[in-house]
């Protein structure tokens, strides 16, 4: 059976099981396709930065123009994170738990922010929201102004991160073993004691890897932004867009700088989200 | 099908114990309604409706403009060579991970799909810095009279950074799943092993693998942000679609940035049915599970 195995092999430094051929051809390719599109190149930002030495970040990160972005770009990102969760939640209950007409066609439709490039639905959304749009102008005569300001960039935000926020959660209330309900409502439980007690523990983890997914994505999300977004310095200009600047302007130090934080963010998030499905398999048992 | 039956009836049962009165029932699906209506349904409508509004004649003029032209080929160009060379790199990196026990296995995993963790506009400046006449390769580039950035080997590098884990991700957990006994069986036939894995191996994950490429091939097309940064939007020649739809806007032609946006639109639209039709009618045979 084991044919490969069987082939002697002197004191193996490195333990490969596996009967089948073409390992080697096999990995050695993807780690060289891996090394020159992925780990090359987020080398040089690193190598780069670290010739721009703490002066460099100093001096980038005294500019108050940087400060408002990035503060700008993380806060928004969580809220809209947070909102995103909460309504993908509920969509998610009502997709999975619910039968109703073009229940399926609603499902389908949620994965439309991947789907859909994000410039596109960036102008789309302007135009929209926009103070003479479908949406825009009702708003305007209520004195609500939403683009142009950090409302435009938290409606993009939300769009953006509706599909992370319901496909994260939608699995596990799909799992729910519904006898667990049952005996909490033969035990006397109201509906809502059952949900906030019996439902909501195990989703948590969930919905928190879909916040921190949404958070993620938000937070290095450009294109369906800039458009809405106004782009006022010290107002509504975000992160991303401020590397863009930056690059324009030949300050590859300034754009380093602000993309090394960007990149510092999204691996501690990585993190974070390791961290939480770890805890909820060793609390939940293997799920 | 017959076991599930009962099941069924008690979980929709509107007086169960298990469900939520039938008032915050409705109050939940209209809620979920009426926010994806919103929230997706309008811009879509919105992207269709804006391109027509001068009539089809302007739609077709923007669309045949020879710079649309040249972006939609530049697009198509882009398209073509990233999403088979992420397919390979996909097929080969699942082969070695699902396949074969070695160390550091999760660690190259959690490599894989770190481009998704990246943002657009950061994964374009890496290039920048790599190949761009300020970067590290730059002089180098410059003296054999190379050209990466703003040019068409930027914007594809970009693109397939990017689309990177799109068919890694879905293909190693089913490769995983299914393990390798058939493969093996295939070997101990006689079948060479490039045979076993284009017989056994390839008809086993080609759903899957479908799936993947479909997904590469809509973020391929649409991608902004990265493609932005190394591009140099240079008119007719180095813009592809999404840039030639934010370039229409910014000069506020409406009509024509929808226009271009709708084809867009309708590859989203395309990418969706066909992920759609592929998790009803193959969903066993890309999530291997049963």
């Amino acid at each position: 059976m084991s044919v490969a195995v069987a082939a002697p092999r002197r004191r193996p430094f490195i333990r490969i099981t596996g009967a089948l051929p073409g390992f080697g051809l096999a990995l050695g390719y993807a780690l060289s396709w891996l090394g020159f599109i992925v780990l090359l190149p987020l080398a040089a930002l690193f190598l780069r930065a670290s010739s721009a030495g703490v002066e460099g970040f100093a001096v980038t990160l005294s500019d108050p123009r940087v400060q408002h972005a990035l503060l700008l770009s993380f806060g928004v990102s969580a809220i809209a994170a947070l909102f995103a969760t909460l309504a993908g939640v509920i969509i998610a209950w009502a997709l999975t738990r619910y039968d109703f007409p073009g229940r399926r066609l609603v499902d389908a439709m949620v994965d439309l922010p991947f789907a859909l490039p994000t410039a596109v639905a960036g102008i789309a959304l302007a135009a929209l929201y926009a103070p003479d749009g479908l949406l825009g102008a009702p708003l305007a005569r209520l004195g609500w102004q939403v683009v142009y300001n950090p409302i435009g960039i938290f409606i993009a935000l939300v769009f953006i991160g509706l599909p992370y926020a319901v496909r994260t959660v939608q699995p596990l209330i799909a799992e729910i073993d519904r006898e667990l309900e049952e005996a909490a409502a033969t035990l006397g439980a109201a509906r809502w004691q059952t949900v906030f007690q019996v439902l909501v523990p195990p989703l948590a983890p969930a919905a928190l890897t879909g916040l921190a997914l949404a958070f993620a994505r938000g937070l290095g999300e450009y294109g369906s932004v800039i458009f809405i977004a106004g782009n006022l310095p010290g107002v509504s200009e975000i992160a991303p867009l401020l590397i863009v600047i930056k690059l324009s302007e030949f300050d590859y130090t300034g754009a380093t700088v602000i993309a090394v934080i960007m990149l510092a963010m999204a691996f501690l998030m990585l993190l974070v989200i390791n961290l939480i499905q770890a805890w909820s398999r060793r609390r939940m048992g293997n799920v | 099908m017959s076991d599930l039956e009962p099941q069924r009836q008690r979980v929709y049962t509107p007086d169960s114990v298990v469900t939520e009165a039938p008032w915050a029932r409705a109050a939940i699906i209209a809620f979920a309604a009426a926010f994806l209506a919103l929230f997706l349904l309008l811009p879509l409508g919105l992207i269709f409706h804006e391109a027509l509004s001068k009539g089809f004649d302007a739609y077709w003029q923007a669309l045949t403009d020879p710079d649309a032209v040249s972006a939609i080929r530049l697009t198509l160009l882009v398209a073509a060579i990233a999403v088979p060379l992420n397919l390979v790199f996909g097929v080969a990196a699942s082969w070695a991970i699902a396949k074969f026990d070695f160390p550091g296995k999760s660690f190259l995993i959690t490599l894989v799909d770190l481009p998704f963790s990246v943002s657009p506009v950061v994964a374009g400046l890496v290039y920048v810095l790599l190949f761009g006449a300020q970067g590290l390769l730059g002089p180098w580039l410059q003296e054999h009279n190379i050209q990466i950035v703003f040019a068409l080997p930027g914007i594809v590098l970009a693109t397939v950074f990017v689309t990177f884990p799109f068919v890694a991700r879905e293909l190693i957990p089913l490769m995983q799943e299914q393990g390798t006994a058939d493969e093996e069986a295939a070997l101990t036939l006689g079948a060479s092993g490039l045979r076993a894995f284009l017989t056994v191996t390839l008809p086993n994950i080609r759903w899957a693998l479908l799936y993947g490429v479909l997904l590469c091939n809509a973020r391929a097309m649409g991608e902004f942000g990265a493609v932005s940064v190394v591009s140099g939007h240079i008119r007719g020649l180095t813009n592809t679609m999404p840039l030639h739809v934010e370039i229409l806007y910014n000069e506020y032609n409406f009509v024509a940035a929808f226009a271009v946006a709708s084809l867009l639109a309708i590859l989203a639209l395309v990418t969706l049915i066909g992920k759609t039709i592929l998790e009803w009618r193959y969903g066993e045979a890309i999530s291997g599970r049963h």
